[in-house]
Protein backbone atom coordinates (compact mmCIF):
# COMPACT_ATOMS: atom_id res chain seq x y z
CA UNK A 1 0.00 0.00 0.00
CA UNK A 2 1.48 3.36 -0.99
CA UNK A 3 1.83 6.20 1.51
CA UNK A 4 -1.07 8.28 0.18
CA UNK A 5 -3.58 5.44 0.18
CA UNK A 6 -2.40 4.57 3.69
CA UNK A 7 -2.65 8.18 4.87
CA UNK A 8 -6.08 8.95 3.44
CA UNK A 9 -7.52 5.61 4.57
CA UNK A 10 -6.24 6.05 8.13
CA UNK A 11 -7.28 9.70 8.25
CA UNK A 12 -10.81 9.18 6.94
CA UNK A 13 -11.56 6.04 8.95
CA UNK A 14 -9.82 7.55 11.97
CA UNK A 15 -11.81 10.79 11.95
CA UNK A 16 -15.11 9.06 11.23
CA UNK A 17 -14.38 6.33 13.76
CA UNK A 18 -13.43 8.76 16.53
CA UNK A 19 -16.55 10.85 15.94
CA UNK A 20 -18.74 7.74 15.81
CA UNK A 21 -17.32 6.16 18.98
CA UNK A 22 -17.70 9.41 20.93
CA UNK A 23 -21.24 9.88 19.63
CA UNK A 24 -22.08 6.36 20.84
CA UNK A 25 -20.51 7.21 24.21
CA UNK A 26 -22.70 10.33 24.44
CA UNK A 27 -25.76 8.12 23.85
CA UNK A 28 -24.44 5.71 26.46
CA UNK A 29 -24.20 8.55 28.99
CA UNK A 30 -27.80 9.58 28.25
CA UNK A 31 -28.88 5.96 28.69
CA UNK A 32 -27.02 5.63 32.01
CA UNK A 33 -28.64 8.83 33.27
CA UNK A 34 -32.06 7.42 32.32
CA UNK A 35 -31.45 4.03 33.95
CA UNK A 36 -29.85 5.46 37.10
CA UNK A 37 -31.51 8.85 37.62
CA UNK A 38 -30.37 11.06 40.45
CA UNK A 39 -32.45 10.50 43.57
CA UNK A 40 -32.84 13.51 45.87
CA UNK A 41 -32.30 11.14 48.83
CA UNK A 42 -28.66 10.82 47.75
CA UNK A 43 -27.99 14.41 48.74
CA UNK A 44 -29.95 13.93 51.96
CA UNK A 45 -27.91 10.83 52.72
CA UNK A 46 -24.72 12.80 52.05
CA UNK A 47 -25.79 15.52 54.46
CA UNK A 48 -26.88 12.97 57.06
CA UNK B 1 23.22 17.32 23.70
CA UNK B 2 24.36 18.18 27.21
CA UNK B 3 23.47 21.79 26.34
CA UNK B 4 20.04 20.73 25.08
CA UNK B 5 19.51 18.75 28.30
CA UNK B 6 20.49 21.86 30.26
CA UNK B 7 18.06 23.93 28.17
CA UNK B 8 15.23 21.54 29.07
CA UNK B 9 16.19 21.86 32.74
CA UNK B 10 16.13 25.66 32.37
CA UNK B 11 12.68 25.57 30.72
CA UNK B 12 11.33 23.29 33.43
CA UNK B 13 12.91 24.93 36.49
CA UNK B 14 13.07 28.60 35.54
CA UNK B 15 10.16 28.95 33.10
CA UNK B 16 7.87 26.37 34.70
CA UNK B 17 7.09 24.55 31.43
CA UNK B 18 5.86 21.08 32.53
CA UNK B 19 8.68 20.79 35.12
CA UNK B 20 7.53 17.36 36.31
CA UNK B 21 8.51 15.95 32.92
CA UNK B 22 11.10 18.34 31.53
CA UNK B 23 13.37 18.14 34.61
CA UNK B 24 13.84 14.34 34.50
CA UNK B 25 13.95 14.40 30.67
CA UNK B 26 16.64 17.08 30.69
CA UNK B 27 18.66 15.27 33.33
CA UNK B 28 18.30 11.96 31.49
CA UNK B 29 19.54 13.66 28.30
CA UNK B 30 22.61 14.88 30.17
CA UNK B 31 23.28 11.49 31.78
CA UNK B 32 23.03 9.53 28.54
CA UNK B 33 25.45 11.83 26.73
CA UNK B 34 28.26 11.67 29.27
CA UNK B 35 31.15 10.08 27.38
CA UNK B 36 32.09 6.52 28.43
CA UNK B 37 29.36 6.35 31.11
CA UNK B 38 27.28 4.05 28.87
CA UNK B 39 24.04 4.67 30.73
CA UNK B 40 22.11 3.10 27.85
CA UNK B 41 24.67 0.37 27.30
CA UNK B 42 23.79 -3.30 27.74
CA UNK B 43 24.08 -3.13 31.53
CA UNK B 44 23.42 0.61 31.92
CA UNK B 45 20.99 1.61 34.64
CA UNK B 46 18.85 3.70 32.28
CA UNK B 47 18.70 0.76 29.85
CA UNK B 48 17.11 -1.36 32.59
CA UNK B 49 14.27 1.12 33.17
CA UNK B 50 13.85 1.74 29.42
CA UNK B 51 13.53 -1.97 28.62
CA UNK B 52 11.28 -2.65 31.59
CA UNK B 53 8.94 0.31 31.38
CA UNK B 54 9.04 1.90 27.95
CA UNK B 55 9.59 -1.00 25.57
CA UNK B 56 6.84 -2.91 27.36
CA UNK B 57 4.58 0.24 27.27
CA UNK B 58 3.93 -0.22 31.00
CA UNK B 59 4.99 3.28 32.14
CA UNK B 60 2.49 5.31 30.07
CA UNK B 61 -0.27 2.87 31.01
CA UNK B 62 0.48 3.28 34.74
CA UNK B 63 0.31 7.04 34.26
CA UNK B 64 -3.09 6.61 32.61
CA UNK B 65 -4.40 4.98 35.80
CA UNK B 66 -3.29 8.10 37.68
CA UNK B 67 -4.91 10.39 35.10
CA UNK B 68 -8.17 8.47 35.41
CA UNK B 69 -8.01 8.76 39.19
CA UNK B 70 -7.48 12.53 38.94
CA UNK B 71 -10.18 13.22 36.32
CA UNK B 72 -13.69 14.24 37.23
CA UNK B 73 -16.00 13.40 34.33
CA UNK B 74 -18.99 15.09 36.00
CA UNK B 75 -19.04 18.09 33.55
CA UNK B 76 -19.15 15.62 30.66
CA UNK B 77 -21.87 13.50 32.27
CA UNK B 78 -23.93 16.67 32.75
CA UNK B 79 -23.63 17.71 29.13
CA UNK B 80 -22.85 14.64 26.97
CA UNK B 81 -23.46 16.21 23.55
CA UNK B 82 -20.38 18.38 24.10
CA UNK B 83 -18.28 15.19 23.87
CA UNK B 84 -18.43 15.63 20.07
CA UNK B 85 -16.18 18.68 20.43
CA UNK B 86 -13.68 16.28 21.97
CA UNK B 87 -13.79 14.28 18.74
CA UNK B 88 -13.35 17.32 16.49
CA UNK B 89 -10.42 18.37 18.67
CA UNK B 90 -8.55 15.25 17.59
CA UNK B 91 -8.81 15.82 13.83
CA UNK B 92 -5.46 17.60 13.87
CA UNK B 93 -3.88 14.19 14.49
CA UNK B 94 -5.15 12.82 11.21
CA UNK B 95 -4.49 15.97 9.19
CA UNK B 96 -0.93 16.08 10.52
CA UNK B 97 -0.51 12.44 9.53
CA UNK B 98 -1.15 13.42 5.90
CA UNK B 99 1.28 16.31 6.21
CA UNK B 100 4.00 14.09 7.70
CA UNK B 101 3.56 11.56 4.90
CA UNK B 102 3.80 14.39 2.34
CA UNK B 103 7.08 15.44 3.95
CA UNK B 104 8.49 11.95 3.43
CA UNK B 105 8.12 10.34 6.86
CA UNK B 106 7.78 6.55 6.94
CA UNK B 107 4.23 5.35 7.66
CA UNK B 108 4.66 4.45 11.34
CA UNK B 109 6.96 7.42 11.98
CA UNK B 110 4.21 9.66 10.58
CA UNK B 111 1.71 8.05 12.97
CA UNK B 112 4.03 8.75 15.92
CA UNK B 113 4.48 12.40 14.89
CA UNK B 114 0.77 12.92 14.24
CA UNK B 115 -0.21 11.64 17.67
CA UNK B 116 1.48 14.69 19.25
CA UNK B 117 -1.83 16.27 18.20
CA UNK B 118 -3.58 14.19 20.86
CA UNK B 119 -2.16 16.88 23.16
CA UNK B 120 -1.81 14.08 25.63
CA UNK B 121 1.71 13.14 26.75
CA UNK B 122 1.12 9.52 27.81
CA UNK B 123 -0.81 8.74 24.59
CA UNK B 124 2.00 10.21 22.48
CA UNK B 125 4.57 8.20 24.45
CA UNK B 126 2.51 4.99 24.22
CA UNK B 127 2.07 5.22 20.45
CA UNK B 128 5.60 6.34 19.67
CA UNK B 129 7.24 3.73 21.94
CA UNK B 130 5.12 1.12 20.16
CA UNK B 131 5.75 2.16 16.57
CA UNK B 132 8.73 4.51 16.43
CA UNK B 133 10.88 4.16 19.57
CA UNK B 134 13.75 5.96 17.82
CA UNK B 135 11.59 9.11 17.80
CA UNK B 136 10.41 8.85 21.40
CA UNK B 137 12.61 11.71 22.65
CA UNK B 138 11.56 14.22 20.00
CA UNK B 139 7.86 13.25 20.14
CA UNK B 140 7.71 13.43 23.95
CA UNK B 141 9.55 16.74 24.21
CA UNK B 142 7.27 18.21 21.51
CA UNK B 143 4.10 16.85 23.16
CA UNK B 144 4.89 18.17 26.64
CA UNK B 145 6.36 21.49 25.47
CA UNK B 146 3.35 22.38 23.33
CA UNK B 147 0.92 21.24 26.04
CA UNK B 148 2.45 23.81 28.36
CA UNK B 149 2.28 26.42 25.60
CA UNK B 150 -1.47 25.98 25.01
CA UNK B 151 -2.22 29.40 26.60
CA UNK B 152 0.04 31.00 23.97
CA UNK B 153 -0.90 28.82 20.97
CA UNK B 154 -4.70 28.85 21.21
CA UNK B 155 -5.82 32.51 21.64
CA UNK B 156 -4.53 33.80 18.26
CA UNK B 157 -6.24 30.90 16.45
CA UNK B 158 -9.48 31.61 18.34
CA UNK B 159 -9.37 35.24 17.25
CA UNK B 160 -8.67 34.44 13.60
CA UNK B 161 -11.44 31.85 13.27
CA UNK B 162 -14.28 33.58 15.12
CA UNK B 163 -16.05 36.89 14.71
CA UNK B 164 -16.32 39.33 17.61
CA UNK B 165 -20.07 38.67 17.70
CA UNK B 166 -19.48 34.92 18.10
CA UNK B 167 -16.93 35.46 20.85
CA UNK B 168 -19.49 37.53 22.75
CA UNK B 169 -22.17 34.82 22.81
CA UNK B 170 -23.31 34.28 26.39
CA UNK B 171 -23.94 30.66 27.26
CA UNK B 172 -24.88 31.62 30.78
CA UNK B 173 -23.91 29.90 33.99
CA UNK B 174 -24.10 26.17 33.34
CA UNK B 175 -26.84 24.62 35.46
CA UNK B 176 -25.25 21.94 37.64
CA UNK B 177 -27.20 18.74 36.98
CA UNK B 178 -26.91 16.26 39.78
CA UNK B 179 -25.58 12.90 38.58
CA UNK B 180 -26.31 9.76 40.54
CA UNK B 181 -23.42 7.93 42.16
CA UNK B 182 -24.42 4.75 40.32
CA UNK B 183 -24.07 6.53 36.96
CA UNK B 184 -20.60 7.75 37.93
CA UNK B 185 -19.57 4.21 38.91
CA UNK B 186 -21.09 2.45 35.89
CA UNK B 187 -19.71 5.06 33.42
CA UNK B 188 -16.04 3.91 33.46
CA UNK B 189 -17.07 0.24 33.32
CA UNK B 190 -19.47 0.79 30.41
CA UNK B 191 -16.99 2.98 28.49
CA UNK B 192 -14.28 0.33 28.88
CA UNK B 193 -16.54 -2.41 27.54
CA UNK B 194 -18.12 -0.47 24.65
CA UNK B 195 -15.08 1.51 23.51
CA UNK B 196 -12.78 -1.53 23.74
CA UNK B 197 -15.19 -3.61 21.68
CA UNK B 198 -15.34 -0.84 19.06
CA UNK B 199 -11.54 -0.24 19.05
CA UNK B 200 -9.96 -3.34 20.61
CA UNK B 201 -6.31 -2.36 20.06
CA UNK B 202 -6.90 0.64 22.28
CA UNK B 203 -8.23 -1.43 25.18
CA UNK B 204 -5.06 -0.93 27.29
CA UNK B 205 -5.36 2.86 26.94
CA UNK B 206 -9.09 3.04 27.58
CA UNK B 207 -9.01 0.36 30.27
CA UNK B 208 -6.30 1.99 32.38
CA UNK B 209 -7.87 5.49 32.28
CA UNK B 210 -11.24 4.07 33.22
CA UNK B 211 -9.78 1.82 35.94
CA UNK B 212 -8.30 4.93 37.54
CA UNK B 213 -11.66 6.70 37.26
CA UNK B 214 -13.47 3.72 38.79
CA UNK B 215 -11.08 3.81 41.77
CA UNK B 216 -12.03 7.48 42.18
CA UNK B 217 -15.77 7.11 41.85
CA UNK B 218 -16.31 3.82 43.69
CA UNK B 219 -15.52 5.57 46.95
CA UNK B 220 -14.41 2.35 48.62
CA UNK B 221 -10.74 2.15 47.63
CA UNK B 222 -9.38 5.49 48.75
CA UNK B 223 -5.91 4.04 49.37
CA UNK B 224 -5.67 2.73 45.80
CA UNK B 225 -7.02 6.00 44.40
CA UNK B 226 -4.54 7.97 46.45
CA UNK B 227 -1.64 5.69 45.46
CA UNK B 228 -2.62 5.96 41.76
CA UNK B 229 -2.76 9.74 41.68
CA UNK B 230 0.25 10.27 43.92
CA UNK B 231 2.88 7.59 44.53
CA UNK B 232 2.46 5.57 41.33
CA UNK B 233 2.10 8.58 39.04
CA UNK B 234 5.00 10.42 40.66
CA UNK B 235 7.37 7.46 40.58
CA UNK B 236 6.50 6.50 37.02
CA UNK B 237 6.71 10.13 35.84
CA UNK B 238 10.25 10.33 37.21
CA UNK B 239 11.38 7.07 35.60
CA UNK B 240 9.55 7.77 32.34
CA UNK B 241 11.12 11.22 32.11
CA UNK B 242 14.59 9.77 32.67
CA UNK B 243 13.96 7.09 30.04
CA UNK B 244 12.76 9.66 27.49
CA UNK B 245 15.88 11.70 28.17
CA UNK B 246 17.89 8.52 27.75
CA UNK B 247 16.67 8.19 24.15
CA UNK B 248 18.17 11.59 23.33
CA UNK B 249 21.64 10.41 22.39
CA UNK B 250 23.39 12.89 20.11
CA UNK B 251 23.51 10.61 17.04
CA UNK B 252 19.76 9.92 17.31
CA UNK B 253 18.47 13.36 18.31
CA UNK B 254 20.62 15.91 16.50
CA UNK B 255 19.01 15.45 13.09
CA UNK B 256 16.99 17.65 10.76
CA UNK B 257 14.11 15.23 11.30
CA UNK B 258 13.88 16.30 14.97
CA UNK B 259 13.20 19.89 13.90
CA UNK B 260 10.51 18.62 11.53
CA UNK B 261 8.92 16.63 14.36
CA UNK B 262 8.85 19.74 16.55
CA UNK B 263 7.33 21.81 13.72
CA UNK B 264 4.71 19.18 12.91
CA UNK B 265 3.80 18.90 16.60
CA UNK B 266 3.03 22.62 16.62
CA UNK B 267 0.95 22.24 13.44
CA UNK B 268 -0.94 19.29 14.96
CA UNK B 269 -2.02 21.18 18.08
CA UNK B 270 -2.91 24.26 16.03
CA UNK B 271 -5.04 22.14 13.69
CA UNK B 272 -6.79 20.48 16.66
CA UNK B 273 -7.69 23.92 17.96
CA UNK B 274 -8.81 25.16 14.54
CA UNK B 275 -11.03 22.16 13.76
CA UNK B 276 -12.50 22.25 17.29
CA UNK B 277 -13.47 25.91 16.83
CA UNK B 278 -14.89 25.28 13.35
CA UNK B 279 -16.98 22.42 14.77
CA UNK B 280 -18.07 24.78 17.53
CA UNK B 281 -19.23 27.19 14.82
CA UNK B 282 -21.29 24.42 13.23
CA UNK B 283 -22.87 23.63 16.62
CA UNK B 284 -23.50 27.36 17.08
CA UNK B 285 -25.45 27.49 13.82
CA UNK B 286 -27.34 24.24 14.53
CA UNK B 287 -28.42 25.45 17.99
CA UNK B 288 -29.49 28.86 16.74
CA UNK B 289 -26.55 30.70 18.29
CA UNK B 290 -26.72 29.13 21.75
CA UNK B 291 -23.17 27.73 21.69
CA UNK B 292 -20.12 29.98 21.80
CA UNK B 293 -17.69 28.51 19.20
CA UNK B 294 -14.75 29.36 21.49
CA UNK B 295 -15.52 26.28 23.61
CA UNK B 296 -14.55 24.15 20.59
CA UNK B 297 -10.92 25.06 21.32
CA UNK B 298 -11.22 23.16 24.60
CA UNK B 299 -11.90 19.89 22.77
CA UNK B 300 -8.26 18.91 23.26
CA UNK B 301 -6.76 16.85 26.05
CA UNK B 302 -4.87 19.60 27.90
CA UNK B 303 -7.11 19.54 30.97
CA UNK B 304 -8.06 21.95 32.50
CA UNK B 305 -5.61 24.42 30.95
CA UNK B 306 -7.49 24.70 27.69
CA UNK B 307 -10.84 25.30 29.41
CA UNK B 308 -9.25 28.13 31.39
CA UNK B 309 -7.89 29.68 28.19
CA UNK B 310 -11.41 29.62 26.69
CA UNK B 311 -12.89 31.21 29.82
CA UNK B 312 -10.26 33.98 29.80
CA UNK B 313 -10.73 34.65 26.09
CA UNK B 314 -14.54 34.76 26.40
CA UNK B 315 -14.35 37.20 29.31
CA UNK B 316 -12.15 39.54 27.27
CA UNK B 317 -15.01 40.13 24.85
CA UNK B 318 -17.98 39.90 27.19
CA UNK B 319 -17.70 40.27 30.94
CA UNK B 320 -21.07 38.52 31.34
CA UNK B 321 -19.82 35.39 29.57
CA UNK B 322 -19.01 32.41 31.78
CA UNK B 323 -17.73 29.68 29.53
CA UNK B 324 -15.67 27.73 32.08
CA UNK B 325 -18.10 24.90 32.90
CA UNK B 326 -19.07 24.43 29.24
CA UNK B 327 -15.41 24.44 28.25
CA UNK B 328 -14.65 21.93 31.04
CA UNK B 329 -17.23 19.57 29.49
CA UNK B 330 -15.50 19.92 26.10
CA UNK B 331 -12.10 19.50 27.77
CA UNK B 332 -13.19 16.29 29.54
CA UNK B 333 -14.51 15.14 26.14
CA UNK B 334 -11.09 15.93 24.69
CA UNK B 335 -9.45 13.73 27.31
CA UNK B 336 -11.60 10.77 26.33
CA UNK B 337 -11.36 11.82 22.67
CA UNK B 338 -7.57 11.66 22.57
CA UNK B 339 -7.55 8.14 23.98
CA UNK B 340 -10.35 7.04 21.63
CA UNK B 341 -8.58 8.61 18.61
CA UNK B 342 -5.39 6.70 19.44
CA UNK B 343 -7.40 3.53 20.03
CA UNK B 344 -9.20 3.89 16.69
CA UNK B 345 -5.89 4.59 14.97
CA UNK B 346 -4.26 1.48 16.46
CA UNK B 347 -7.25 -0.68 15.51
CA UNK B 348 -7.29 0.64 11.93
CA UNK B 349 -3.54 0.00 11.64
CA UNK B 350 -4.13 -3.56 12.78
CA UNK B 351 -7.04 -3.90 10.36
CA UNK B 352 -4.81 -2.67 7.52
CA UNK B 353 -2.19 -5.24 8.46
CA UNK B 354 0.41 -2.53 9.13
CA UNK B 355 0.91 -3.76 12.70
CA UNK B 356 0.48 -7.20 14.19
CA UNK B 357 -2.51 -8.38 16.20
Amino acid sequence: MDSWTFGWTLALIGMTGTMLVLWILSLLILLLKKIFPYQPEESAAKKG
Amino acid sequence: MILIGSLLLYLGIKKGYEPLLLVPIGFGAILVNIPLAEMMGKDGFLRFFYDTGVLTEVFPLLIFIGIGAMTDFQPLLENPKIILLGAAGQFGIFLTLLLALALGFEKLDAVAVAVIGACDGPTAIYVSSKFAPHMLGAVSVAAYSYMSLVPLIQPPIMRVLTTEKERQIVMGVAKRQPISKTTKIVFPIAVTIFASILAPKGAPLIGTVMLGNLLRESGCVDRLKSASENEITNMVTLLLGLCIGATMEADKFLKAQTLLVLALGFVAISLDTAVGILFGKVMCVLTGGKINPLIGAAGISAFPMSARVVQAEGQKYNKKSYLLMHAMSANAGGQIGSVIAAAVMLSVLQGMGIVGG
